[in-house]
């Protein structure tokens, strides 16, 4: 028996390079009046300020699975440590991990999908990552671990903006574009942000893929939306309907190694040619799909279908009606390394159902 | 394949009683014949004629808890080992110098105790006092072996047997790819089983290390328990009742599992009969029943409630049954 979704612990992941501020944001979100009470799992004790009374240091081991699959991975430390928390339950209103700089942060989003136990009494909320915005450059080029961070995360903190200029910020954030356009991002100097910008985020919440759009200067005033604007269906030919490529017209630097995909499908697709290209498609591409998500239109089925996935472990589920007002197409977006694009792409565009 | 357990059979509901432990139940035990819950966070509550009395034994978590009818033994999150005797005196048997989680526990003959922090694996004797072993991930289970003296520890990629007493000998890794959690010798001490991360059991013979995969569940196995005959294993982690057979020369390795239906919800713990073949199960929606492994006959002993059953033990003698559920009800079952 699953408990309510409203009953599980929400868990917020902090990663991030070597000093690029995790411990300022973990800090700011203990201190804040919130009124809310963490339980904190860090990899060092000494480096919080705070008088926090569940803090937990982990040992980041991570766990391959017997099944020989190198991509399925947990972090076993995790299992153990959320184990024990929830007997303490009633005493924390919610988690944070924060994970070391050099830290990959697949095994920790994994543990809420792979351990039955971990997923039922706990959800993960978001993967922010803080980036520091005078160095981060360097480390693109040295340290894959935070090209994954980035790749990886739902939130970015680019950090210490006091730093540099905002013309070394605007080709940054182009940078961090180029590898994930679908975090949010925020300018932020030691860490100051507003932290329902951080908490809260329910970005692997099934329920709240509302729609999948690159989050294009979010952090600016002109921000604009960019969603709607859909090129018009009229004489579209079902029977041979292409996937529209998106990531083209984007405006960022595209990353030499870790990019994203964008596919939208306007004519329903065939739900039995659609889940076995998928499955197969992460079972040969998992290790190098870091991320994947999905609203799907199924033929002849009112209902959307939204799927999510990191790696080779996906989850689906139907979500609700199609509303009359909403465009219904199938939309995926893969954030991945040299990702073969033109395969993926024709396999979606092989999704699409017969006309009766 | 047995067939269904028949719901309608008399039921053992009228010699239920229940308390309130306030708190999440981790573990239930007999120091005698006396229920002992262990809670979540703090405290064991013994359930005697008299009433409930809670003794508060750590500052924090309790994370693991074994008994062996005369005493009980805890690891906290407070870095503590805890002794606990059946009229409810308890002392620290041990503390972690860094005051890491204790979060395995385990009980040999002659009142040996082992328990481990991280990676580090402690027995303690009046023998020959306090010897440690250092195992290659965290230790995630600990067994004594039912017969020498001999530890198994699961850990990541295998399984380590480790004589304490035997410190020329050097302890012997049994390796398999993939996290052991649970850990648990064969009553005739032939095979050695492990709970993995994955919903899968493995095991070796020990007389040949021949590896042996037992899989099919739908989630972790986090309950094991044997037959008082030791000719099954009985453990959780699916909708049926699963019991692999352990008799014989090469116990379940070919075989299938006999598996006993019993309503339609997983099975979260089970505790067989010390005596009997009779199993007690318990779901994850807080049914309790007891099933004869010969015909899979059933016998409720409590109906669905709102709260996975977490806990449930037998007394020495199998005439009383204490279950414990998430939502910190528990009681006893008098047979």
């Amino acid at each position: 028996m699953t408990p309510p979704q409203t009953d599980k612990i929400p868990v917020t992941v902090l990663t991030g390079y070597l000093g690029a501020g995790k411990t300022t944001l973990l800090n700011r979100i203990l201190s804040e009046r919130h009124g809310k009470r963490y339980a904190v799992i860090v990899n060092e004790f000494g480096e919080i300020g705070i008088d926090t009374e569940l803090v937990v240091n982990a040992d980041e081991e991570v766990f391959e699975m017997s099944n020989g699959c190198v991509c399925c991975t947990v972090r076993g430390d995790l299992v153990r440590i959320i184990d024990g928390l929830m007997r303490r339950k009633g005493k924390f209103d919610a988690i944070i991990v924060e994970t070391t700089g050099l830290a990959d942060p697949a095994p920790v989003a994994q543990t809420f999908f792979i351990d039955d136990q971990v997923g039922a009494r706990t959800k993960l909320d978001a993967i922010v990552t803080v980036v520091d915005a005078k160095w981060l450059k360097d480390r693109l080029k040295d340290a894959p671990e935070a090209k994954n961070q980035i790749a990886f995360a739902d939130v970015i903190l680019i950090n210490k903006t006091d730093l540099v200029t905002p013309r070394e910020i605007d080709a940054l954030e182009s940078r961090i574009r180029g590898i994930n356009p679908y975090a949010r991002l925020h300018r932020t100097e030691r860490a100051r942000v507003d932290l329902k910008e951080v908490l809260d985020r329910n970005a692997f919440d099934l329920d709240r893929i509302l729609h999948i759009e690159p989050n294009f200067l979010a952090t600016d005033a002109q921000e604009h939306d960019r969603g709607h604007g859909q090129h018009g269906a009229a004489g579209h030919d079902h029977h041979h309907a292409h996937p529209r490529h998106e990531d083209d017209d984007l405006r960022h630097d595209h990353d030499e190694e870790i990019q994203s995909l964008s596919l939208t499908i306007e004519a329903p697709l065939d739900p039995d040619r659609f889940f076995p290209w998928i499955q197969d498609l992460v079972a040969k591409e998992g290790p190098n799909i870091l991320r994947c998500k999905g609203i799907l239109s199924f033929k002849d089925d009112p209902q959307r279908f939204v799927f999510q996935g990191v790696h080779m472990i996906l989850e689906g589920d139907h979500q609700r009606p199609w509303r009359g007002d909403e465009k219904r197409d199938s939309r995926i977006v893969f954030i991945g390394r040299n990702l073969p694009k033109e395969a993926i792409r024709a396999g979606f565009a092989s999704c699409v159902a017969s006309v009766a | 394949m047995s067939k269904t357990g028949n719901l309608s059979a008399p039921s053992l509901a009228d010699r239920v009683r229940t308390v309130d432990a306030g708190a999440v139940v981790v573990g239930a035990h007999f120091l005698g014949a006396t229920p002992v819950f262990v809670l979540g966070e703090e405290a064991v509550l013994f359930l005697s004629a008299g009433g409930v009395r809670r003794i508060a034994i750590h500052s924090g978590a309790i994370l693991a808890s074994t008994a062996d009818g005369a005493r009980l033994v805890t690891g906290g999150d407070d870095g503590r080992l805890i002794a606990v005797a059946a009229d409810g005196v308890h002392r620290v048997l041990a503390r972690d110098g860094a005051g890491r989680w204790i979060d395995q526990v385990a009980l040999g003959r002659g009142g040996a105790v082992a328990w481990s922090a991280g990676r580090v694996a402690h027995v303690l004797t009046a023998k020959s006092g306090e010897r440690r072993f250092e195992a290659p991930s965290t230790v995630a289970g600990l067994a004594f072996a039912p017969k020498g003296f001999r530890l198994a520890v699961a850990h990541y990629n295998g399984a380590t047997l480790w004589f304490p007493d035997a410190p020329g000998v050097p302890p012997e890794k049994l390796d398999w790819k993939g996290s052991h959690l649970a850990v648990s010798f064969s009553p005739d001490g032939r095979f050695l089983v492990t709970a993995m991360q994955e919903p899968t059991l493995h095991g070796w013979r020990l007389a040949d290390r021949q590896p042996m995969r037992m899989s099919g569940y739908l989630t972790r196995v986090r309950s094991l328990s044997w037959t008082a005959d030791g000719h099954f294993l009985a453990t959780s982690g699916a909708e049926r009742l699963v019991l692999w057979p352990f008799d014989g020369k090469a116990g379940p390795m070919g075989r299938a599992p006999r598996l006993i239906s019993w309503g339609d919800t997983r099975i979260a713990m089970v505790a067989c009969h010390p005596c009997r073949p009779v199993v007690a199960v318990g779901t994850v929606e807080g049914a309790i029943a007891l099933v004869r492994i010969d015909d899979g006959a059933a016998i409720e002993a409590r109906p669905a409630a709102a709260s996975p059953v977490s806990a449930l033990a037998w007394d020495g003698s199998g005439s009383q049954l204490a279950f414990g559920c998430e939502n910190g009800e528990a009681g006893v079952v008098t047979l």
